[in-house]
């Protein structure tokens, strides 16, 4: 059996690579017979003394009421359950609106997608103007799990200096120099591919992602000190938070002008040109922002726990 | 007509190398044991047949804009999957103690 460093590092001896984390494997707690019997005693005392659940005659009706109540719930939610399920159409059964050989919605958007939304992509046409509230709330959950990830996994303030000493990049002159070539060039491919998201396959998740492994790759050749030189917690927040309020009041807009989100009052111009297809380019790159900054602070965020 | 013929199987035989040296990379693959020996294989297909199935491709598409994208793809992976394979296997001789074993490691 081989023993070198990434295999102790898999089981959790020590990262080879910071030699500051210790990893070890978790156990499961398991309390002795001992603690056990001090949380039972706790537990009596606090029945007794604190809740009195003898003589609290409130608290016995609330206790017996609760389970009761919890029961009839769980039925009454079931049976509306199961109800639903057996109203539910048979599969195959041609006058369901739900077969997709009598799908009246998917027959429109082939058919009158072009003339409605003005976008040749008809993919783009569908999540960005007939489902765009669809959309809104995807790229809010992008921006909520980022919240979140940042919340468990930031670093204490005073850390930053030493882990931008942990992790200076400028390691490998191969990398570098490739970076520097390719990088440009793989953030122009990104860009192309959100402006054409209307006409052609791509449009903001895919463009975003595009961009957000350059940036990736970018922090991997230079070091976070370098990146932190334009893309810091405060442009992440500033960005996600103008794309999404832009998208959301946008989209807000449409409720006023038929609240179908179609007739948005811009012209929607030829089909085919770059500037076509009324709301979808801006929205286009509201979603390839929001993508592509959460794409880089995912890495940022699970590599050093910080910008 | 004898034009289009003659570009089809040329074409097709170029595809053809580039399939087999990917045939090669997955024999190399399973065949070595060591890290090292087996990014040798791989990186065969990574470049070559890459290369050559591409350019396969764009002996079939003639001399448009498709095309060119095809070249432009074959020149990404041309700078991309060298550098990737020269980071993994900088990690590997970082990490592996017992790398003597493997190979002559000049100290």
């Amino acid at each position: 059996m081989k023993h070198d460093r990434f295999d102790r590092w898999l089981h959790g001896e020590r990262d080879s690579l910071l030699n500051r984390v210790e990893l070890r494997p978790q156990t499961e707690y398991e309390p002795s017979e001992e603690e056990l019997r001090k949380i039972q005693a706790e537990h009596e005392y606090l029945r007794e003394k604190i809740f009195q659940v003898e003589q609290n005659y409130k608290l016995r009706l609330f206790q017996r009421l609760y389970r009761v109540a919890a029961l009839v719930f769980c039925v009454v939610f079931t049976s509306i359950m199961l109800i639903t399920v057996s109203w539910l159409p048979k599969a195959g059964d041609p006058s369901n609106p739900a077969n997709p050989d009598s799908n009246e919605v998917s027959a429109r958007y082939i058919e009158r997608g072009l003339q409605e939304t003005g976008a040749v992509n008809i993919v783009t046409g569908m999540i960005l103007d007939y489902r765009a509230f669809d959309t809104f709330g995807e790229s809010n959950v992008l921006f909520v799990a980022t919240i979140t990830v940042m919340i468990l996994l930031r670093s204490a303030p005073g850390q930053e200096e030493e882990d931008n000493q942990l992790h200076p990049g400028r390691e490998d002159v191969i990398l570098m120099k490739v970076a520097g070539l390719l990088v440009p060039v793989i953030l122009i491919f990104g860009v192309y591919v959100i402006l054409n998201g209307h006409l052609s396959p791509g449009g903001g998740f895919s463009g975003g992602t595009i961009i957000g492994a350059g940036l990736i790759l970018y922090v991997n050749a230079f070091g976070f000190a370098r990146i932190q030189r334009f893309f810091t917690e405060r442009t992440y927040k500033t960005i996600c938070f103008c794309a999404l309020t832009f998208y959301c009041l946008a989209k807000s807009y449409s409720f006023f002008t038929g609240a179908n989100h179609l007739e948005s009052g811009i012209p929607l111009g030829t089909p085919g040109a770059i500037l076509s297809s009324g709301l979808i380019l801006p929205l286009n790159i509201c979603v390839g922002l929001v993508v592509a900054c959460t794409m880089y602070a995912f890495y940022a965020l699970f590599r050093k726990g910080g910008f | 007509m004898i034009w289009e013929w003659f570009r089809f199987i040329l074409g097709t035989l170029v595809l053809l190398t580039g399939v087999s040296i990917f045939l090669l990379e997955v024999f190399g693959l399973y065949r070595f044991h060591f890290v090292l020996d087996r990014m040798h294989a791989a990186a065969m297909g990574d470049t070559l047949g890459i290369g050559v199935s591409l350019l396969g491709l764009i002996i079939f598409s003639g001399f448009n804009f498709t095309s060119l994208k095809m070249l432009l793809v074959v020149v990404f992976l041309w700078f991309a999957s060298p550098v990737s394979s020269h980071l993994i296997a900088k990690l590997e001789v970082v990490t592996d103690e017992d790398l003597e074993q493997h190979c002559e490691v000049k100290r």
